[in-house]
């Protein structure tokens, strides 16, 4: 546990209007973990992604990527620790009037300026990575929920970012697909040595890829640090146990 | 030592790449640098025309690679595909082990074999032939829907249609009051414009009173109910059919349907019967505001009183003037609900087919109005209504 933090979250806040959802987080997320964040419906598992990936202001609180700060910086420098990031939204948010290819290629070509043709050969190994070969010329409504999914990973890895940030990965899957999702992500981990911060309240998912793990509490609005989620489930908190275990403790 | 003399300018002068014969048939490819995407990259194109016939193997070095990413995959990717194209054995072994996990992942046989889709785009003729069978296969369904809304018509008459009163108030403040604006302003300016022409014909014959009559006339019987019905079929038939597309996608309707609630009863009719209540009213009120304007222009403009213009349009009013308007509205509402309830209840599940739905419904709206609206005119002609 001696590597340099890669995203620090201080003294996090975050809240609708009056309404507070999460108070006081505080975690560091070192490089090449796989970082889950658990919790139950409704604790603010989202909000707390929307607050690290730039799309809804905390309420209080800092989150540094490499020791900058991240919402006290400009727009121009927020826009920039973006790039680094790529997310993978719940249903895979593929634009839906755009191909495949078109999908991968879109942040490319917006952000690269590099030749079509690089950029195709690029959009071919990306969806080939995630078992999609072939099928560049098909529109999201022509495919499954788990190749949506795997559509929406390529594309977030399109621009080779450093952080992959994922809502529920196995929302929606059977479990073997679900499992296949795990097994890819952490395959990019161990391959590219991407940071990964995982969104999950799927037990079998949690316990199978994180290393490093929160709990946010819906009742008191706050977190419980937990560690890797297989020690959590040993010898953890009793409320984070009592999840792991699906009230059976 | 001897090998690095082969190839001495990789990794000293900035190259990233150098190609090394081994034996008669092997070929060693020596990476070095950074080979990033925000820089300049070799193609696999400059090692694929040095493979030829004799070579049978080859190799790579990877020991002076600084820093790599999905630039130096894509590159390997084509230098492997061009080597599989020739016969060429290919030892991964001197590249880093992230690469030749990534190069597996990507070579693996994809789980889902590619459907067969169909060819190239269709010829022109063929799109023609297909936009008109379309149009052919798309009669029945109006028709098929017109009669579903029927039969829940009838249940609604028979005190056995299900669907919820509140909808049906909240539909009509939705359609009605909330439309008083945009109708006011329009009535208003049309009502001017009536005004005006009559003004400028009626001049010749220094008839001028009479616009009173034309801009009454006018607005009651045609102009108010015909802008009424397009501004509600831009307006409400576009939310309509949003709306209810945007419940076909979420599976809404289908949940509708499990529980035997009839998707026509529970939300077709509620629109309708707003549409169908409130497009009179509004036709109404559109033409005491067009004749508002005729007043306004004639008082200030064409030195009429108020007065002579008051009883001369009070002279040409008759009542069957209003029920005429009043008749159009309605059927004018029926046709902008049925239009977007017809294109919500057909729209596909993805975003885009939303806004096709909704484009299509404002399109079928207008067209059913001019439609009904040439018909019912030429109809009372000769009823002499």
């Amino acid at each position: 546990m001696d590597r340099p933090a890669h995203i620090e979250v201080s003294n996090l806040s975050m809240a609708y209007g009056e309404f507070l959802v999460q108070r006081d987080l505080n975690f560091a997320v070192s490089k090449g973990a796989v970082f889950v964040i658990m919790g139950g419906n409704g604790c603010g598992k989202t909000t707390l992604m929307r607050a690290l990936i730039g799309l809804q202001r905390p309420a209080a609180g800092t989150v540094r990527y490499d020791g900058e700060d991240f919402w006290g910086g400009s727009e121009e420098s927020r826009e920039r620790m973006k790039r680094r990031l790529g997310i993978l939204f719940q249903g895979g948010a593929l634009w839906s009037s755009l191909t495949l290819a078109e999908n991968v290629a879109l942040p490319l070509a917006e952000y690269t300026g590099l030749a079509p043709a690089r950029v195709a050969e690029i959009v071919s190994f990306k969806l080939a990575l995630v078992g999609l070969a072939g099928f560049e010329d098909f529109y999201p409504s022509e495919l499954s929920g788990g190749m949506k999914k795997r559509a929406g990973l390529a594309r977030a890895m399109a621009l080779d970012p450093d952080i992959l940030i994922i809502d529920e990965p196995s929302s929606g899957l059977d479990p073997l697909t679900a499992r296949r999702l795990d097994d890819l992500i952490l395959e990019l981990r161990e391959s590219l040595g991407t940071t990964i911060i995982v969104i999950s309240h799927d037990l079998a998912s949690i316990l199978a890829i994180g290393s490093d793990s929160i709990y946010l509490d819906a009742d008191s609005h706050t977190m419980i640090a937990t560690g890797n989620p297989r020690q959590a489930l040993a010898c953890g908190d009793p409320k984070v146990r009592h999840f792991l275990t699906r009230g059976s403790e | 030592m001897a090998s690095a003399q082969a190839a001495p300018a990789v990794g000293e002068a900035g190259r990233k790449i150098a190609l090394r014969r081994k034996g008669e048939d092997g070929l060693e490819v020596v990476l070095a640098g950074r080979w990033r995407l925000d820089g300049e990259l070799p193609s696999a194109a400059a090692v694929a025309t040095e493979l030829d016939a004799v070579l049978r193997r080859l190799t790579f070095d990877a020991a002076a690679l600084e820093d790599w990413d999905s630039g130096l995959l894509t590159f390997l990717a084509g230098v492997l595909e061009a080597c599989a194209g020739r016969g060429i054995a290919v030892d991964q072994a001197g590249l880093p082990e992230g690469v030749r996990r990534l190069l597996a992942m990507a070579g693996a046989v994809p789980e889902q074999k590619v459907p067969q889709r169909a060819g190239p785009a269709p010829t022109l003729a063929a799109r023609v032939g297909a936009a008109t069978l379309e149009l052919i296969h798309g009669a029945p369904a109006m028709l098929r829907f017109l009669g579903e809304i029927t039969l829940s018509f009838m249940r609604l008459f028979a005190g056995r249609a299900r669907f919820r009163a509140r909808d049906l108030w909240l539909e009509v403040e939705q359609v009605g009051p909330r439309a008083l604006p945009i109708v006011s302003v329009i009535s208003f300016l049309v009502g001017l414009i009536l005004a005006y022409l009559g003004a400028d014909q009626l001049k010749l014959v220094g008839a001028q009173i009479f616009i009173a009559d034309l801009v009454a006339i006018g607005m009651v019987r045609e102009v108010g109910a015909l802008m009424t019905g397009i501004i509600i079929a831009g307006r409400t038939g576009a939310a309509f059919a949003a709306q209810l597309g945007t419940m076909q996608v979420n599976e809404e309707i289908d949940a509708l349907r499990t529980l035997g609630l009839p998707p026509v009863d529970f939300l077709v009719l509620p629109r309708m019967l707003a549409l169908m209540l409130m497009v009179p009213l509004l036709t109404l009120y559109s033409g005491f505001v067009g004749m508002a304007a005729g007043l306004a222009v004639s008082v200030t403009i064409f030195d009429i009183s108020f007065f002579e213009y008051y009883n001369e349009t009070l002279r040409a009013l008759e009542l069957k003037h209003f029920w005429v308007g009043l008749s159009k509205g309605t059927v004018y509402g029926a046709m902008v609900a049925f239009a977007g309830c017809l294109r919500g209840m057909q729209c596909g599940r993805s975003a885009e087919a939303v806004g096709e739905a909704a484009t299509s419904a404002v399109v079928t709206g207008i067209l059913l109005i001019t439609i009904a609206a040439s018909v019912m005119t030429i109809v009372y002609y000769q009823l002499d209504i």
